[in-house]
């Protein structure tokens, strides 16, 4: 993994806001095999030297790695190896249980906020970290108050503009067309597939900077999970994606790129394209190639 | 050798020889679980129907207006299902806000260490406690040291005090059915504790909680040695003092500090009389008792049906 943060560029394509000289948006290129373009994009997260203990377990370990831009990073490996885990770093999912505790950092630019920090406020964080879960879970409410309720939380209590943002949200998702006659109607009358884009609409009301996917399509069928995955490579429009899958395939149809785990460590990062096709590592390959896990 | 053995127990010969077995065993289950059952139903239904014999010639609309009298017949429950009523109402406006806090706080807010684990295990214990204990403590606390004194306040507040458990039990269990997934997409919008437990846990526990208030309120309704032991009357011709007054600020707390009869301890008054006609009031009395007892439950089952309808995982 080569990754090279090319400062000079930060000037010209980092946002307005870059709040002091020395903490632009630092910016990624990462290397890929001849045939492809070298890429250079902002870093939306930065993931430094992360370390996270459930009690006295490690279960991840000084991991490093530069979270994209608008792109969909995959993360893969075999069960128990720490990738959910790492995901729920970022929006402080392990706050709520007791006796957890986080090294290194997450973080978040363009303004500099280490998501993990014991400063911050993990409930900041989930304000602007949107999640969506490997079972659908919406709310036993209806369609148009599980969408407007993270808005509401925010304060937002004009129906009309609530109104607008929930279509929004829903359009966003895909699932509009097929809800807009019954957004007074349960969410749990829905089907599978229709309450995991009700979810993904619900995380997008609020425009999340980063969007988690912790296998989404597990629980799922296949059609559903076609939608969903197309809908995912949609996403990488308006919002950075981070997933969690356990299917390869899945990894590499909608990532661009992708973080291969192990044992709680990175083993290998790269570009998607590079990681399924012509891995660095002996253990992505058998990995990838179903050798194990 | 030992694979020869399984194999004959593997032939469909021996397969269908096993099923038969194992199916009569299967109804010989359903039929002991119906005859169990049935018995149960049938001393309730006997009780009640014998109840209802004897309690006949009672019946009537005069039966629920007249205070109690020396003559049988023209004794009448009106003070003690109106001293039951209000009894009931302190006791659920008492038990019902303190047990449904007590059990969030134990379920979302209280970390897990040895001092929850603690107060846990002295909750579920305090619904062992037999009530007598509770009438005792009653006394001294709020009859005595309170100055409440033999008032309707003092007996809402004792049987309180004996169904805060039965509360916070049930109120704990329908909290705990809110699946975590639930929980986790609300925190995950970035709701505070406050706003999850609000917004969501409580509103999907409802008819649990719902549930629990009622069960708790109708082993209530039929506690007799409390009541007994803080000082219930058991003759008393007058009504409590109307929580409606005709001056500015038109409502009274007055009728809490009045003193009250209440259903199971008017039952016990007639029962204990040597004269045989007020039998038929006793048995009138605990039928409609009894009566009210099932209809409370109904209402938790109802209520509890309607919600697993609206709200299904």
């Amino acid at each position: 993994m080569e990754t090279a943060v090319a400062n000079e560029d930060a000037a010209r394509n980092a946002p307005n806001s870059t709040p002091q000289s020395g903490s632009a948006t630092p910016r990624v290129s990462i290397a890929v095999d001849d045939t492809r373009k070298v890429r250079t994009l902002n870093v939306k997260a930065a993931v430094d030297n992360l370390s996270f203990y459930y009690g006295q377990h490690r279960a991840l370990k000084n991991l490093t790695i530069p979270i994209a831009e608008r792109q969909v990073t995959a993360l893969i490996g075999p069960s128990g190896c720490g990738k959910s885990t790492f995901l729920r770093c970022f929006n402080r999912m392990h706050d709520l249980q007791p006796d957890t505790r986080y090294e290194g950092s997450i973080t978040l630019h363009p303004d500099n906020l280490n998501l993990v920090g014991a400063g911050v406020d993990p409930i900041e964080v989930r304000m602007r970290i949107g999640m969506v879960f490997q079972k659908p879970n919406p709310f036993p409410k209806s369609v148009f108050e599980n969408v407007a309720y993270g808005l509401r939380l925010r304060g937002l209590r004009n129906r009309a503009t609530l109104a607008e943002e929930v279509e929004k949200a829903l359009r966003g998702s895909a699932l509009w067309d097929e809800v807009k006659d019954r957004l007074q109607d349960s969410a749990l009358a829905l089907s599978g597939g229709q309450m995991q884009r009700l979810c993904i609409a619900r995380a997008l009301a609020t425009t999340p900077e980063i969007l988690l996917f912790d296998e989404p399509t597990s629980a799922l069928d296949p059609i559903a999970t076609a939608k969903i995955e197309e809908l995912i490579s949609t996403l990488r429009d308006q919002v950075t994606v981070l997933i969690v899958t356990h299917n390869m395939q899945q990894a590499a149809r909608v990532s661009d790129y992708t973080a291969f785990m192990y044992l709680g460590e990175l083993i290998e990062f790269d570009e998607a394209a590079k990681i399924f096709t012509n891995p660095a590592k002996k253990a992505t390959e058998d990995y990838i190639t179903g050798r194990y896990g | 050798m030992s694979a020869g053995g399984a194999a004959a127990y593997l032939s469909s010969e021996a397969l269908r020889r096993g099923l038969s077995r194992r199916k009569i065993l299967d109804q010989v289950f359903v039929l002991v679980g119906l005859i169990v059952m049935i018995a149960c139903l049938a001393v309730l239904a006997i009780l009640f129907i014998d109840l209802v014999r004897d309690g006949a010639p009672r019946f009537g609309w005069e039966f629920f207006t007249n205070f109690a009298s020396r003559r049988a017949e023209r004794a009448g429950i009106l003070a003690a299902w109106v001293g039951t009523s209000l009894i009931m109402l302190v006791t659920a406006l008492c038990a019902v806000p303190v047990g449904v806090a007590a059990a969030i706080y134990l379920e979302e807010y209280a970390p897990k260490n040895w001092f929850t684990a603690i107060i846990e295990i002295n909750v579920t214990n305090l619904a062992g406690v037999p009530s007598i204990v509770y009438g005792l403590l009653a006394l001294g606390l709020f009859v005595y040291q309170f100055d409440l004194g033999q008032s309707i306040a003092a007996a809402g507040l004792t049987l309180a005090l004996l169904i805060l458990p039965i509360v916070i039990v049930a109120t704990r269990e329908a909290i705990r059915a809110v699946p975590k997934a639930i929980r986790e997409a609300a925190y995950g919008l970035g709701a505070t504790r406050w706003e999850v437990t609000k917004d969501h846990v409580l509103p999907y526990s409802t008819g649990g909680i719902l549930t629990g208030m009622i069960l708790g309120l109708s082993r209530a309704i039929g506690e007799t040695a409390p009541i007994i032991t803080i000082g219930a009357l058991s003759f008393i011709a007058f009504l409590p003092q109307s929580p409606v007054t005709s001056e500015f600020p038109f409502i009274s707390f007055a009728w809490l500090k009045d003193p009250f009869t209440a259903m199971p301890i008017q039952m016990f008054n007639w029962v204990s009389r040597p004269d045989q006609a007020f039998q038929a009031n006793a048995a009138a009395a605990g039928a409609i008792l009894l009566g009210m007892t099932l209809i409370m439950n109904a209402l938790a089952i109802w209520i509890r049906y309607r919600f697993r309808k609206k709200i299904n995982w």
